[in-house]
């Protein structure tokens, strides 16, 4: 194990994605494939939540399997905010991550007790309490979820148009990145990585270990409420099958191939199933089978992700 | 005792059906080097374990600085003054020697919050400094740059040492520092603990009795869990229950 | 009213027998192996849709539970013998995506063979009808099906106790799920149990899965919401113990069943109208995760953990 340190390509190569990334919605109408820009903000805002997981699970070592729970929560706050007349994003994006965070505040102070196995499974328990907790709220929508009735505007400007929440979306997941980048090689970041590696010995060192594990578990259930809550806005419907848990499987599984502990895990993996999603449901109707079987070959040929294969020095 | 830095009254463990420790009192005097011997399964690491807040007693306190810390976790205890080595090496092996020590600074409570986002630790040059003069106590101010599991075992102990010592503790638990160590490392490591132990009060688990002896103000001997002696080097020496608990090998 | 409560308590006892079946296997699993394994629910699926398949080809309920339960099996051997010997010295979250990609293959594969609604499977002819009892002197119906279940669950509980508390295997298993390198060093075969094991676990799904077929519908995801449920079970009972999915299966059982159909009455008695109409069914259907949380509270491990 060695400390996150980003490789010498890493800023020329990610300021070109951006700048890429912020060119697409015109390329993609210059070659009259418009209806691409919802799929990539559908991506960018998947990276986004997978990101935040990255954070728990790659730096933070917590294998959680509830994470879909606070994503689900950001698109429910998002919608139940706009029911109530609240359509300012300045308003509603803050708001929707600090319920998650909240309430990964809450199941993290429960779950961080246990260790292993049952860390796994309360997680998941919990994020399946969250979820048939909506399913049978009929105030939001039971189980057809909360649909919202428009996009919402930020800072005055209406999120309407495919390109506005795109660049919202974009905008979100860049400084998510860049918090993430320096946080990983503040004293935060070394801590957390520390910990994931002994975490006896940095109780011997004097960290108050829970606390730097729940803090992590919150922040990354934070960011996963603002992904929420821009779903919420690309697809008009807060849906309770956001928080089911095989939702928390996939994006477990983004991180998983993405590369885990490697910063740019949630995005490569976003990019990757989605992307996969794409062109396999095209070719057959079984595209689930050749998924699977795909998941299956990482797992077993090229365990530490799709990222790392890109010669990440690692110990 | 009237100063003891460290005082263990009547502590107890079982584990199954086995008493691992009975009855225990203890003390540590502030200063001292105190020395912890016994057989092997006597349960001295076990007790370390207690002293320095891994396990819990089923009956007994633990006593640090005139507060009760039995109630205390490890951490806390490590914030109060209390550090400790490993018996088994137990640094990390990806990093550096200089990233291990600088995270012994780090978590102290005087060096700041560790909940900072911003700034990258690499440009901490006060924290990394101090984590250089630590290892250069130790005698390894030229493996600062060196990851931790390409040092000799010996230099790993040692590594240990400066990690325990960066806590500033008021006491210093040393598990087997000579685990494992070859005689001209073993010399280093006595010499080492003389040096601190004029300004760190010491408690010290060790088989090595040369190294015991040469080091120890007080020596304490415990035997299947209970403490059968406590006196001076040569009080112990010549004491008829410690001999035979020995089978006069050591001694 | 007692005729509700008696006949909610034995839906309960039912329902947690059942689960049990599911439990003990993801237990020994988890305890023995340190293997997560998300697709259990999808063993538990199989085994339903062989049972249903093998039901309407032999045309008798018992030959198609026979059949379908040993197909599942088979079908366990296979992953066994190819997959999850593999995952058992890997990391958690390999075995997670490992298994989570079977859920998808196995979901997928049986909706393209077999289409994605629901299937058919009907209990025997003969216990097809309600068995009358008598209680304080009133007539009280309950399903001869549902009694069969309950007879075959406590049968395999109290057949599996025998197993693991006195038999030589079982105690491997218990040894295993206490300590697995001692075990290993004891010279047991341990290769062979845990492959035993999990073909046993396999089993178990499959007879759940096929015994509760024609209560509960028979069709592609049915094993995902059954899923959570044992993991709730073996959380609360303990992982590696059999005795503590037994007692967390009982309990998960009944307090569900239970809650669900007294909880909303309940509120509805003592709380405004709208409140309870909305908090009722949330509650009752969250009941068993406050649950949880609560026996976590106070012990972290679960109530019989096996290992110290």
């Amino acid at each position: 194990m060695a400390f996150y340190r980003p490789p010498a390509w890493q800023k020329p190569v990610a300021l070109a994605a951006l700048a890429a990334a912020c060119a697409l919605p015109f390329v993609l109408e210059a070659i009259d494939q418009a209806f691409y820009i919802g799929f990539a903000t559908r991506l960018l805002i998947f990276a986004l939540a997978a990101t935040s997981l990255n954070l728990v699970l790659g730096f933070g070592g917590m294998v959680s399997l509830g994470h879909a729970a606070f994503f689900g929560i950001g698109a429910y706050v998002a919608a139940i905010c706009q029911q109530a007349g609240i359509n300012e994003a300045l308003l509603v994006f803050p708001a929707a991550m600090a319920v998650a965070g909240l309430f990964a505040l809450a199941v993290g102070a429960v779950s961080l007790r246990t260790r292993g196995v049952y860390f796994i499974m309360i997680t998941l328990a919990f994020a399946q309490m969250v979820y048939y907790l909506f399913i049978s709220a009929r105030a939001w929508g039971g189980d057809d979820g909360l649909p919202l009735a428009g996009r919402m505007t930020l800072a005055g400007f209406s999120l309407a148009g495919d390109n506005s929440l795109f660049f919202a979306s974009l905008a979100a997941l860049t400084a998510t990145m860049l918090l993430f980048g320096r946080l990983a090689q503040a004293r935060f970041g070394r801590t957390l990585q520390a910990i994931r590696e002994n975490e006896t010995r940095m109780e011997a060192l004097g960290y108050p270990v829970f606390r730097y594990r729940l803090a992590a578990f919150a922040l990354g259930g934070a960011v996963a409420g603002l992904a929420g809550a821009l779903l919420a806005n690309l697809t008009g419907l807060a849906s309770p099958n956001l928080l089911q848990w095989m939702q928390s499987g996939t994006l477990l599984v983004m991180v998983i191939i993405g590369g885990v502990g490697s910063l740019w895990g949630g995005v490569v993996g976003a990019a990757l199933l989605l992307g996969l999603e794409e062109v396999l449901a095209g070719l057959t109707e079984h595209w689930h089978i050749v998924l699977g079987l795909l998941l299956l070959g990482v797992v077993l040929f090229a365990p530490r992700g799709i990222a790392t294969l890109f010669g990440r020095r690692d110990g | 005792m009237a100063d003891a830095l460290l005082e263990v009254r009547g502590l107890s463990r079982r584990f199954a059906a086995v008493d691992a420790l009975k009855e225990v009192n203890f003390s540590v005097a502030a200063g001292e080097v105190h020395a912890l011997i016994g057989p092997n399964g006597a349960g001295k690491t076990t007790f370390i374990h207690h002293v320095s807040g891994a396990l819990r007693p089923d009956s007994g306190s633990v006593h640090f600085a005139g507060h009760d810390v039995t109630g205390l976790s490890m951490h806390e205890r490590v914030r109060a003054g209390m550090a400790r080595s490993y018996q088994i090496t137990n640094v990390f092996s990806g990093l550096c020697a200089r990233d291990n020590v600088a995270l012994a600074v780090q978590g102290r409570a005087d060096a700041g919050s560790s909940f900072r986002f911003w700034r990258p630790v690499a440009a901490e040059t006060t924290l990394l400094a101090e984590a250089d003069s630590w290892l250069a106590q130790v005698g390894l101010a030229d493996k600062a740059d060196t990851v931790a599991g390409s040092l000799s075992h010996g230099e790993q102990r040692a590594l240990e040492l400066a990690m325990a010592l960066a806590t500033k503790p008021q006491l210093l638990l040393l598990d087997e520092p000579m685990a494992g160590t070859g005689p001209e490392e073993s010399a280093r490591m006595v010499e080492l603990i003389e040096n601190l132990a004029r300004h760190v009060t010491i408690l010290l688990v060790e088989h090595d009795m040369d190294a015991v002896f040469r080091l120890a103000d007080r020596i304490s001997v415990l035997v299947n869990g209970r403490m059968i002696c406590t006196g001076t080097p040569d009080e112990v020496r010549s004491d008829p229950g410690v001999r035979r608990a020995y089978l006069g090998d050591h001694l | 009213m007692t005729q509700l409560i008696l006949e909610q308590a034995l839906n309960g006892l039912q329902f947690g027998l059942m689960l049990f079946l599911l439990a003990a296997g993801l237990t020994l699993v988890f305890g023995i192996m340190d293997c997560i394994n998300l697709a259990h629910g999808s063993l538990y699926m199989v085994g339903a849709y062989f049972v249903a398949a093998a039901t309407q080809a032999a045309d008798s309920f018992w030959i198609g539970l026979a059949v379908g339960v040993a197909g599942a099996a088979l079908v366990g051997l296979l992953l066994e013998v190819s997959l999850f010997r593999r995952l058992y010295r890997r990391d958690h979250l390999s075995q997670v995506l490992a298994t989570f990609a079977l859920i998808l293959i196995a979901n997928e594969a049986v909706r393209a063979i077999w289409g994605p609604a629901a299937i058919m499977l009907n209990p025997p002819e003969a216990l097809a009808g309600p068995v009358e009892f008598s209680l304080l002197g009133d007539a009280f119906f309950y399903p001869a099906y549902r009694l069969v279940i309950i007879a075959v669950g406590l049968t395999v509980a109290a057949l599996l106790y025998l197993l693991v508390a006195k038999s030589r295997v079982g105690m491997w298993v218990r040894a295993g799920a206490a300590n697995r390198e001692m075990t290993e060093a004891l010279g047991v075969n341990v290769r062979a149990l845990f492959t035993a094991v999990f073909v046993f676990g396999a089993a178990l799904c499959a007879l759940a899965g096929g015994l509760l077929g024609p209560l509960l519908a028979v069709q592609v995801g049915m094993g995902e919401s059954v899923l959570i449920l044992a993991f709730v079970v073996i959380i609360i009972g303990g992982i590696g113990s059999i005795r503590g999915a037994l007692v967390g299966s009982l309990v998960v059982g009944t307090v569900d069943t239970l809650g669900r159909a007294l909880l909303p009455t309940l509120l509805r008695a003592t709380l405004p109208a709208d409140a309870a109409a909305t908090l009722g069914p949330a509650l009752a259907s969250i009941l068993i995760y406050l649950l949880m949380a609560g026996i976590l509270f106070f012990k972290p491990q679960g109530l019989f953990p096996a290992r110290a």
